[in-house]
């Protein structure tokens, strides 16, 4: 990224539509139960999370790129341990989110959204938002250990990108779910992390112990599978 | 005598119901540069993945230096030195950041990197463009960088799997040169795999000509040209294996 920064732009512009057209409209609707705050301010947190997810779930690709070019090899035959690699590639992709999650923040704050500036909560986000990219990029890695092709990981991306978003509370609260979308929620990290972000960024009530616990808990799956599942690729 | 650097005995390795590598027998001397021979899918690249840990070794042994390669994993890699068949520096980073990273994934102290950076770059010829994209180097420059990201950790095993490959031919001469004035400076045993018989009769000092997962001639250059004459050779060395099986006739006169 320090020698592309296209990137950062063409990234923001997705965030940046779902609050200008989904956020200022749902505004304006009125429909969505937000706890008394403004829905836009409700939904920045929603939509960090979306965009850093999305980053973090094709994350794989790279890995099969890395695979294919010889890169994964050589780092294999390295003696450095499959975890610490995965480990230093989770947080590469938690960089990644922190600098979109950045770009989304500044969108948000343009647009009125009132979030904290307090530095200790914002350090908190940080910590959020790369666990949260730690544990999706992982699971990416996953896998891409498991089907270890590009259009079959381009494929199964494409199909639980949205599922993982609609099945969260980065658009609505849980309560508003039905039922069964509700039980997929409550064991969607994407969902602790949205409610951290809330409570760090907006000041509404989380439960924030748990939601980091959440989050901690999943990124240590995530790296722990994804490393289990890392040499399949360089076969 | 010490211990050969690298010894497979009754290597096997299939993918699936493809025997890869059957029943490979080899002895690579330490600090000698050994090269495979043979042609595309004779089982080269397999034994190399099995030498180096990244295939497990279901039956026979490999040891490297000492090392079981099924059960001493990490002890081994610290020996290695490895360069794959591909192009595969990172074009997004410079030379110096290339060879870096290596460094870092090595765990060569801070204090020390700098220098080992600089040195593997002058070892192969490239420290006037350490700080230029690695995209704007050329494919024996790329080659020479992948060198270097091998030689940073001081291996006492550099293994090549096809470095000339895709290269033209001052290029290719250009890499074999590097290759071996680092081994005379350091000593290192090189394992080196090859299609290029010019190249194994040039550059090797004992070849081993692989066909359908087996050593099938082993010696120096000299020795294998008075035994079989390398033409003959030639026909099995640059094609590929037939599709019918005949895994226990030898393919060529050797």
């Amino acid at each position: 990224m320090r020698h592309d920064r296209t990137e950062l732009c063409t990234r923001a512009i997705q965030p940046a539509l779902w609050l200008l057209i989904f956020g200022e409209t749902f505004s304006r609707l009125r429909v969505i139960p937000t706890g008394g705050i403004p829905y836009l301010d409700y939904l920045a947190p929603g939509i960090i999370a979306q965009s850093t997810m999305f980053i973090a779930i094709f994350y794989g690709i790279q890995i099969i790129w890395e695979r294919d070019s010889g890169v994964l090899t050589k780092l294999l035959v390295t003696p450095t341990p499959r975890a610490a690699l995965v480990t230093g590639k989770a947080f590469a992709a938690g960089v990644k989110a922190m600098i979109q999650a950045v770009v989304v923040i500044v969108i948000a704050a343009l647009l009125g959204v009132s979030l904290t500036w307090d530095p200790l909560r914002l350090a908190g986000v940080v910590l959020v938002v790369v666990l949260g990219s730690a544990f999706f990029s992982c699971l990416s890695v996953t896998i891409a250990g498991i089907v270890l092709t590009r259009d079959r990981l381009m494929g199964i991306g494409q199909a639980i990108t949205m599922p993982l978003f609609f099945a969260s509370n980065a658009l609505y609260p849980i309560s508003a779910m039905p039922g069964w979308v509700q039980a997929i929620s409550a064991v969607n990290p994407l969902s602790y992390q949205v409610d951290a972000l809330r409570g760090l960024l907006l000041g509404m009530p989380s439960y924030l112990a748990l939601d980091l616990v959440v989050l901690l808990g999943a990124a240590a799956a995530g790296i722990t599978a994804a490393s289990c599942l890392l040499p399949r690729l360089a076969r | 005598m010490s211990d050969p650097a690298v010894a497979c005995t009754g290597l096997r390795y299939s993918f699936g119901r493809t025997m890869a590598v059957d029943g490979l027998d080899l002895s690579v001397a330490s600090g000698e540069v050994f090269g495979l021979l043979g042609p595309n899918g004779a089982g080269k690249t397999t034994t190399i993945l099995c030498v180096t840990t990244l295939l497990p070794v279901p039956a026979g042994m490999v040891r490297v230096i000492g090392h079981d390669a099924a059960t001493d994993r990490m002890a081994l890699r610290r020996l290695l030195g490895y360069v794959p068949q591909q192009l595969s520096a990172d074009q997004s980073l410079t030379g110096r950041e290339n060879v870096s990273l290596f460094a870092r994934v090595y765990d060569i102290p801070r204090r020390e990197r700098a220098a080992r950076v600089a040195q593997a770059l002058l070892a192969v010829g490239l420290d006037g463009v350490g700080d230029r994209m690695a995209a704007t180097y050329s494919g024996g420059m790329i080659r020479r960088l992948e060198l270097a990201q091998a030689l940073v950790s001081a291996p006492r095993l550099l293994i090549l799997d096809e470095p000339t490959i895709g290269l033209d031919p001052i290029a290719r001469t250009d890499v074999w040169e590097h290759i071996l004035r680092v081994r005379a400076a350091t000593g290192m045993t090189v394992l080196v795999t090859t299609h290029h018989m010019d190249e194994a009769d040039r550059y090797c000092e004992r070849v081993a000509l692989v066909h359908r997962g087996r050593v099938r001639a082993l010696g120096t250059p000299g020795e294998l040209s008075s035994r079989c004459a390398w033409s003959s050779c030639r026909s099995c060395a640059t094609t590929a294996p037939s599709s019918a099986p005949g895994r226990s006739s030898p393919p060529c006169g050797c």
